[in-house]
């Protein structure tokens, strides 16, 4: 059984279907990359499977872990181990992201019911993993996103994902606003996540990510569809064609 | 009690009213009506001394004359029905005894909220007027309490027990900082008012605890019209904690209370308030209208009064907790938070009155609208003439919850010396969808996420209530806020 089977999925948004039947399966200690030209449904698609509810389904069906994740609140899908690496993520001034992360954990905890970590044990964790992202000891205290900078947001993303330690992470865009040495540390994050139980989606733009987090498979989506598959070598295919010819 | 005591009692007992009813001094209500009579009745059921009753009937002649001549203030961004003064009962006996065997026999939907909030269970049975059993012995906490207090010297007792106790300090002190002809709810509350609390800290004492009203023994009735008066004497410092975040019901709609806060030489004065009266149902019926004048004089040099307050109920809520800065380098600070669900409407702020020099005052003000409600700021922050390096510093933010509640700010800054610094900070957000979902992504619940991003906005309120209060405050706006958003 596949950690995340997508079948025939459609969406719209706004009165626009952008998902027109994507079809994908993920099997446990896989990673996938889905790349396409802008306004392909990327991002919808990342955001439709973390359950967005501005997104209607219009059909298809998807199961997380065999479950059915359409049928479930964005909430749940966490707490099923659903995670998403947003390209943009908010902010949320006057709550500090040591709170804040750790009400998320426990709140996942108590959805599989386990203890709630404390402060005292949930501190040395979150540091000894912010120092592994080299990330300051500052930010434990800040809002969370606020003031951040945009490689900032985006190894707090990959922080949040170590402490949450989800089944199915899909990271949306995640190298984007990156220089070179962000990109490293944020790889390194990414790829110390492999783990035989875990699947990952890496959506992206450009191939050079790839470099760094070498996908198994890599799917092509054009105009809400995915209309070809291959492994890593598809993405430099892609880089020297570009989409219109690589796609075909 | 003294003779003449009796004489008068047994005078206005058989007295017939100019109405051509008479009333027993028995009964435990007065009818309705609001004339000298029901002032005398008043009196003489609280056994006053004169110079009370005087002061009540001057009070209630000044409100009359407001009345007659349609002085009542209409300038709030708030609305409501036009108020009947004569179909009010003002006064009604303090309860005596228990009214419930058990909590068992509570509206379990208030049993639900008092769960939610997380009091124990000995304070919900008070609360909720069961009889308080052995285990919890509400008169030997408040003995022990007592003690303590008189051990240092504070006084702190109901304001009618101060009347009849230390008059002389009631008269030196009472009207000084809100006088009966300020306004006219101020007005109205000196000649009906009911209780509330008299605080004196002798000069140089640090009051050993927290103040607060559950511990005045007939603490447990809601005043319609509370009255209270705090003095800290130079050096002296205290905190009074009011209210708490249990929903309280009252059949009488109008509560005009005043609040006098007198702060001498390198005194300290910090007033908390957790306001949760009954703030109507979904369809805005009924609620409680919150009419108050709070106002703090810094009267010595160096002297500092801070408001904090939690204003989750009530149907409307109209104060503007001052601080009258005359001491030399006094401080004055107001800290609040104010909700507006439903149909609630809340029309608050403060005043900040620079007049002595090098006074700072420090204004944060958090508005939260949700439901249909209608949140207003209203503040004023005046530097006169000779308040030399006066210096001001206001932070009013609104936060928005759906797209049918309101936020208004009236900041109103005036100022007369050219040595003085202000600085104003506004913003006005709402909850975003992108925020919620950001939220429930990592395994929050709705509630849950609307929690953390409303306390988010609250924390530099809740900051600087003491540490219970600030816990209490945290659950209450949860709750309050329950179902206001998704």
């Amino acid at each position: 059984m596949s950690l995340l089977e997508i079948k025939n999925l459609r969406a719209k948004v706004d009165g626009n279907e952008i998902l027109k039947g994507v079809n994908l399966a993920l099997d446990a200690g896989e990673v996938h990359s889905i790349m396409g030209p802008n306004g392909s449904g990327k991002s919808t698609l990342a955001q439709v499977l973390a359950r967005r509810e501005t997104y209607e389904i219009t059909g298809g069906e998807v199961l997380l872990n065999g479950k059915d994740l359409l049928a479930m609140k964005p909430e749940e899908a966490a707490c099923e181990g659903l995670f998403l690496a947003f390209q943009y993520p908010v902010e949320i001034p006057g709550v500090s992201n040591a709170y804040f992360l750790r009400s998320a954990l426990n709140a996942i905890r108590k959805y599989r019911g386990l203890e709630e970590m404390d402060a005292m044990d949930f501190l040395p964790k979150l540091r000894e993993k912010m120092k592994l992202l080299e990330m300051d000891e500052k930010f434990l205290n800040r809002s969370v996103n606020e003031s951040f900078s945009g490689g900032e947001k985006k190894r707090n993303e990959i922080l949040q994902m170590e402490i949450l330690e989800p089944s199915v992470a899909i990271l949306d865009e995640t190298d984007s606003g990156l220089d070179i040495d962000a990109l490293k540390i944020v790889a390194k994050g990414v790829n110390a996540m492999r783990s035989p139980e875990r699947a990952m989606l890496v959506v992206t733009h450009y191939q050079r990510l790839l470099d760094y987090i070498v996908p198994d498979k890599v799917h092509v989506l054009v105009d809400g569809r995915i209309v070809r598959s291959g492994g890593p070598e598809l993405a430099l295919e892609l880089e020297a064609k570009g989409y219109a010819a690589g796609a075909a | 009690m003294s003779s003449n005591t009796d004489a008068t009692i047994r005078e206005l007992a058989q007295q017939e009213y100019k109405w051509g009813f008479v009333t027993d001094i028995g009964e435990d209500r007065a009818p309705k009506g609001l004339n000298e009579e029901i002032i005398r009745f008043i009196s003489a059921k609280k056994n006053e001394p004169e110079f009370m009753l005087e002061w009540r009937l001057k009070a209630y002649r000044h409100w009359e004359s407001l009345e007659k001549s349609q002085a009542e203030p209409k300038w709030a961004n708030i609305h409501y029905a036009p108020i009947n003064y004569q179909d009010i009962s003002y006064y009604s006996a303090p309860k005596q005894k228990p009214n419930l065997k058990s909590l068992d026999e509570l509206d379990p939907e208030i049993l639900r909220t008092y769960e939610k909030l997380g009091i124990p269970l000995a304070e919900q049975k008070m609360l909720a007027g069961v009889a308080v059993d052995a285990v919890f012995d509400s008169v030997s906490v408040g003995t022990t309490f007592k003690a303590k207090l008189a051990e240092a010297g504070v006084i702190f007792c109901s304001f009618s027990e101060a009347v009849k106790e230390h008059p002389e300090l009631v008269k030196k002190y009472l009207g000084t900082v809100v006088p009966y002809t300020d306004n006219f709810f101020a007005a109205l509350n000196a000649a009906v008012f009911s209780d509330g609390s008299f605080v004196y800290v002798p000069k140089g004492v640090k009051c050993p605890m927290e103040l607060s009203t559950y511990f005045r023994i007939n603490a447990a009735e809601t005043g319609q019209f509370e009255r209270t008066l705090i003095v800290a004497d130079e050096r002296a410092s205290v905190s009074y904690l009011e209210g708490c975040t249990a929903p309280i019901r009252d059949e009488n709609q109008l509560h005009a209370a005043v609040v006098e806060l007198i702060a001498m030489d390198d005194a300290q004065i910090k007033y908390s308030t957790v306001q949760n009266w009954y703030p109507g149902d979904k369809n805005g019926k009924g609620g409680i209208y919150n009419f108050v004048t709070k106002r703090g004089a810094c009267r010595g040099k160096n002297s500092k009064i801070s408001w904090t307050q939690v204003e989750t109920g009530s149907a409307i809520t109209w104060k503007y907790p001052s601080c009258i800065l005359q001491g030399e380098n006094s401080v004055g600070e107001f800290y609040s938070v104010a909700l507006a669900n439903n149909y609630q409407q809340a029309d608050t702020g403060t005043k900040m009155i620079h007049i002595g020099k090098n006074t700072r005052s420090t204004i944060v003000s958090k508005g939260i609208s949700a439901g249909h409600g209608q949140n207003t700021y209203r503040g004023q922050v005046k530097i006169m003439k000779d308040a030399t390096g006066a210096r001001n510093y206001t932070q009013c933010d609104s936060l928005l919850i759906g797209d049918k509640c309101g936020a208004h700010t009236f900041p109103y800054i005036e100022v007369k010396n050219s040595t003085a610094r202000m600085e104003h900070e506004a913003s006005t957000s709402k909850i975003g969808e992108d925020q919620m979902f950001y939220l429930r992504q990592r395994g929050l619940k709705t509630e849950d996420a609307v929690s953390m991003i409303v306390n988010g906005f609250c924390k530099r309120v809740f900051r600087e209530l003491p540490m219970e209060f600030a816990v209490e405050a945290q659950k209450l706006l949860s709750v309050s806020l329950e179902g206001s958003v998704g």
